[in-house]
């Protein structure tokens, strides 16, 4: 699956979107496929303050439960609660239908600090 | 759900005729008050004496334990259980004291627990010990509650808000340190697999309460560093709680108390060879320094000339941890054990664990990756990575089980992707060893010519291998069925 150019990508293994200086908040193909079949997120509560790489969400699937980290800091304002259901969204789609939150970021500037698509499938060796 | 002992059987068929009534009959609402009566009779089994027998043997035929053959989960010593371990916690002494008839009377029972707490103390090089936690988790939280009670004593707990944990710990660690209000640290292990130390200089400060270490890690890797690592923690003022689940590896040769540690539970259920899997009971007593005494558990078992006694009186002490003294049984076994070994005994236990998992290693690390291919302790990891593009571990996992024997642990520790962690213990034979890497050897090829068969596996061949052909483990996760119903 190619990773979209136009996200950022954490070494955690978590992507990021802006869409109109919101950021969407997902984990990589990368990650789901290492994961295996997910059974459970469990999602941060919409209105929760964290700072960049503050664990705020955890996917569990049948090996492990593996924590997500806030790429970059703000208010998460929306979570994908199609999840609670439909886990597998993550593993069927991960980069679209399988996001997991939306955060209002305080400091756009944290951005640089994130991986570009391509430095991104070099940290992961594709 | 079929099969359960109240599927068979028949209405009024039983087990046991009693014998007639030989005391006048009294109507139960005479004796009992009428609100107490249940209205229904209760749901049991009715089923013949033969019924039961042949179901639980049934049951029995289905699974597979230490007494099946080899059980190489990594970090979990599956080792042999001797049958001399069973008879003596039989021994009617043993097996009828009430917990309640008073030390006068337990004096056995008090001597036994008393010399099990020196010989464990002894072993790992601690001051003190509480046999009460009743497995290896039950043993952090109480070495973590050990920890905060100090700093609430010395007033540094607002402070003292840290507890470091490399990233190869088990799960139960940062478990057990999250359920004491400490915030998890990790450390990333370095390219030994060991505990980076410059990662871990910089986490050190007067924050930090303690690291938790595995040692050997769950590598299988001795943390070469451990007496620079106890060091650093110290500088600082924080504790070094040990993690004893890979204690075979060393028992008898090295004592956590000589690596700086302060904190060290064992699991008899491991090294000590009590019954283990399956929930239990096990025991994780927990040995600490001098200065971490008055904090433990009560009672304590104490010596006052040729007599025993439980003390209570320790007001510094986190209370009970458990009922009662602990899981007497369990102890009982874990004695038997260490005074049939002997300390040249239990030397060979480790130095065999060592060379059995070394034996392993060599062989399966000619078919298999060896991510930190060097002389490993009890245990070591192998990854099926790169090996196959639509074979993964847990494929070949299953597919062992149609050879017959119990595969590895897999996909732990999280660190090493697509793994495998193989714990042969000291207790199999070369040729099962060698039986154990043939079928493993011959997967991989398996893996190669005919990846379907891996798939599928395991393929339910009756005696032989598995009783249940490939469980659907995301089903089992999502849609879990928790209670039966009555048929």
């Amino acid at each position: 699956m190619a990773y979209p150019k136009e996200y950022r990508y954490t070494k955690e293994h978590e992507w990021v979107k802006l869409e109109n200086g919101k950021a969407r908040i997902g984990i990589t193909d990368h990650a789901q496929h290492q994961l295996g079949d997910i059974v459970y997120v469990e999602l941060p509560k919409i209105g929760t303050k964290v700072k960049q790489m503050q664990e705020f969400a955890t996917v569990e699937s049948v090996k492990a439960i593996s924590p997500i980290y806030a790429p970059l800091s703000g208010e998460v304002i929306d979570v994908n609660k199609e999840l609670e259901t439909k886990p597998e969204l993550i593993n069927q789609s991960p980069h679209e239908q399988g996001w997991i939150a939306i955060i209002a970021p305080s400091d756009l500037t944290e951005l640089d600090s994130l991986l570009t698509a391509e430095q991104y499938e070099r940290h992961i060796g594709a | 759900m079929g099969n359960t002992i109240f599927d068979i059987g028949e209405e009024n068929r039983i087990g046991l005729r009693l014998p007639a009534l030989d005391v006048p009959e009294r109507n139960l609402t005479e004796l009992i008050p009428a609100e107490l009566i249940r209205k229904e009779d209760p749901k049991l089994p009715q089923v013949s004496q033969v019924e039961v027998v042949r179901h639980y043997t049934r049951l029995s035929r289905m699974n597979y334990g230490v007494d099946s053959g080899i059980y190489p989960l990594g970090s979990c010593t599956m080792k042999y259980n001797p049958r001399i371990n069973e008879d003596l916690a039989r021994l009617p002494g043993f097996a009828h004291a009430h917990p309640l008839q008073g030390d006068e009377l337990s004096q056995g029972a008090l001597k036994l627990m008393y010399e099990l707490g020196e010989y464990l103390c002894v072993i790992g090089g601690m001051d003190a010990i509480s046999l009460q936690p009743a497995a290896g988790a039950h043993g952090e939280l109480t070495g973590m509650l050990l920890i905060k009670k100090h700093f609430e004593r010395t007033k540094e707990l607002h402070r003292r808000t840290k507890i470091l944990l490399p990233d190869s710990a088990h799960g139960t660690n940062p478990a057990s340190a999250a359920m004491c209000g400490f915030e998890v640290v990790p450390i990333p292990s370095d390219a030994r697999g060991l505990v980076d130390l410059q990662a871990l200089k910089a986490h050190l400060d007067e924050s930090v309460a303690g690291i938790m270490l595995t040692n050997p890690n769950t590598l299988g890797l001795f943390e070469t560093d451990i007496l620079e690592i106890t060091k650093l923690i110290h500088d600082v003022g924080g504790f070094v709680y040990y993690d004893g689940a890979n204690l075979n590896a060393i028992v008898g040769r090295a004592r956590p108390g000589d690596m700086g540690v302060d904190i060290v539970h064992y699991n008899l259920h491991k090294t000590f060879s009590t019954p283990h899997g399956g929930g239990g009971p096990g025991a994780g007593p927990v040995a600490v320094v001098k200065k971490l005494e008055p904090y433990l558990p009560v009672p304590r078992i104490v010596k006052n000339g040729n007599r025993y006694s439980l003390d209570y009186e320790y007001p510094h002490s986190i209370g009970k941890i458990h009922s009662f003294y602990g899981n007497f049984g369990v102890l009982v076994r874990a004695y038997a054990y260490i005074r049939m070994m002997g300390d040249e005994g239990l030397k060979a236990v480790s130095t065999n664990a060592v060379l059995n998992a070394n034996y392993l290693r060599v062989r399966l690390s000619k078919v298999y990756k060896a991510p930190y291919d060097r002389l490993c302790m009890h245990e070591f990891v192998l990854t099926t990575k790169g090996m196959s593009e639509e074979i993964r571990t847990l494929d070949v996992a299953k597919r062992l089980i149609d050879y017959g024997v119990h595969p590895s642990s897999i996909y732990f520790p999280l660190i090493v992707p697509e793994v495998m962690m193989i714990e042969p213990t000291e207790t199999v034979s070369k040729e099962e060893l060698d039986y154990f890497a043939d079928a493993l050897i011959k997967v991989a090829q398996e893996m190669r010519e005919n990846p379907q068969l891996l798939k599928e596996a395991p393929h339910a061949v009756p005696v032989y291998g598995a009783s249940v052909r490939r469980l659907d483990e995301v089903r089992a996760a999502k849609e879990p069925i928790l209670r039966g119903h009555f048929p």
